[in-house]
């Protein structure tokens, strides 16, 4: 290649196998089990409180994964080392069953998600009247066909009869996460966040879409065959159904489970 | 099924990012080797550390601070608001922004080392034929670096188009404006469709090897005909 050589070998060879040397001890491995856990981005704040009280009620350890729910489910079919799986839809969970990557009778709705129209910008939105009005250059959704936040945002524009109108203003975000950082890098004036991704934050403007105008965004879980032998993936999802867990996600603005 | 409307428009844009990118690349980039090359200050090497960046750098870091610099609170939301914008992302130019930032290494160097290999003579023999400084660059230093000017031209257009995380961070997925090919390919994967991500990615892979094998050649003839 054309890149002249930068560096000389031989130092170079050593500090690499200095540093392979040196970090090759795997970091202290907690006593309790381990729970890996895919998780829909939208419920990242909920998931780490979560995870924090099933360490401090168990023992056990939870490493999170956040991602799209579409993304993840493509991750979990080429095997990917995950026990539960906390989705934002019902389809994919239940796709999981069917296909055999998830235990049968483990899914259950532990949320039911809301979506917000918001804007960093104080007064800017005003309830439906301000995607009907469309003063604003760039309106932030979640991927419609990877994010259930994503195509929950285009049926409550489909509702509101303004998704033509409003159709080349739509920028996507990889997931709900990305959403919110376009919006809230003020790229985008308004988009469709998850009301948890807005707990804590007190300025700008936002309207919570009645339920009405989109599907009930129910979040299902399910455990995964590679958790279905792992007690801590249990007692997890155990957890997630619980009293405690519930209360986290109140808090957050999500609606309870079944 | 396979809709080739739905295919092509990716590879368009893509084309078209890469072919823009390309020109502002080599404008841009052949004042900085030519600097770069000819320059006796100590300092300039660390000029060329700021241009190799993003060899080094994670497409994340670039996207991100990308993502910042073209919204409402950098110089790219003051640009835009000439033109009646408010943010440079999510723009078929914020993404030429995007591209020659992350793709300049790849420009600059190789012109740079085709201008370092003719050394200083054939420049002071044309100084002697009373060319002047403008002459000698497009009349001698030019021609002779044309190989680098090539090699630099095939990997600028070549990693533009191989581009995915920065794109992903400041495009906003937009059919026809920021949807490039690769983010196509992560949008049909993610949703199972892979019968469409096969043929996206493997035009990819032929096209891949087509450019090393062209740089390749290049690199090989530029030895054989050079000093």
């Amino acid at each position: 290649m054309p890149l002249r050589p930068m560096f000389r070998l031989r130092p170079v060879l050593a500090a690499g196998i200095f540093i392979v040397l040196a970090l090759s001890g795997r970091p202290g491995t907690a006593l309790g089990g381990e729970v890996r856990a895919a998780v829909a981005a939208n419920f990242s704040a909920a998931a780490k409180d979560i995870a924090g009280l099933f360490a401090k009620e168990t023992g056990h350890k939870t490493v999170l994964s956040f991602g799209s729910t579409g993304q993840l489910y493509t991750q979990v079919t080429q095997g990917a080392p995950f026990d539960v799986f906390l989705a934002a839809d019902r389809a994919r969970p239940q796709k999981a069953v069917t296909e055999g990557f998830a235990v049968p009778d483990s899914r259950f709705t532990y949320a039911t998600g809301r979506i917000v129209v918001y804007s960093r910008d104080a007064g800017r939105v005003d309830g439906e009247a301000t995607l009907r009005a469309g003063k604003f250059t760039r309106l932030a959704i979640a991927n419609p066909a990877t994010a259930p936040y994503g195509s929950a945002a285009v049926e409550t524009l489909r509702a509101l009869g303004v998704y033509d109108a409003l159709r080349g203003r739509i920028v996507q975000g990889n997931n709900i996460a990305q959403t919110f950082q376009f919006v809230d890098s003020g790229n985008a004036e308004v988009g469709f966040v998850a009301l948890s991704q807005l707990a804590g934050i007190s300025t700008g403007s936002k309207w919570v879409v009645p339920q009405n105008l989109h599907a009930v965004i129910a979040q299902d879980a399910v455990l995964l065959k590679r958790g279905a032998r792992n007690e801590a993936a249990r007692a997890f999802l155990q957890l997630l159904r619980g009293p405690q867990a519930r209360a986290v996600m109140e808090k957050l603005g999500y609606g309870p489970g079944s | 099924m396979l809709e080739g409307s739905d295919i092509w428009p990716p590879v368009r844009l893509t084309l078209q990012l890469a072919a823009t990118t390309t020109v502002v690349l080599l404008i841009l980039g052949t004042p900085i080797a030519w600097w770069l090359a000819r320059s006796r200050q100590r300092w300039k090497e660390g000029v060329a550390a700021v241009v190799a960046l993003p060899l080094v750098l994670p497409p994340t870091v670039i996207g991100f601070y990308l993502l910042l610099a073209l919204g409402p609170d950098g110089p790219g939301g003051w640009v835009a608001g000439l033109f009646g914008g408010r943010s440079l992302a999510f723009t078929f130019e914020g993404l030429v922004i995007g591209s020659v930032v992350y793709s300049m290494p790849f420009v600059v160097q190789p012109i740079r080392n085709a201008f370092e290999a003719f050394g200083d003579r054939p420049l002071e023999v044309a100084a002697t034929l009373r060319a002047t400084p403008w002459d000698r660059f497009w009349t001698v230093a030019v021609p002779l670096a044309r190989p680098g000017f090539l090699t630099a031209a095939v990997l600028g257009f070549a990693h533009t188009v191989g581009e995915f995380g920065v794109v992903l961070m400041i495009g906003g997925n937009i059919p026809d404006e920021t949807k490039v090919l690769s983010v196509a390919i992560y949008d049909y994967v993610e949703t199972l469709q892979w019968a469409q991500a096969h043929i996206l990615a493997v035009g990819m892979l032929v096209f891949s090897f087509l450019v090393i094998v062209a740089v390749m050649t290049v690199d090989r003839r530029l030895k054989r005909g050079g000093s």
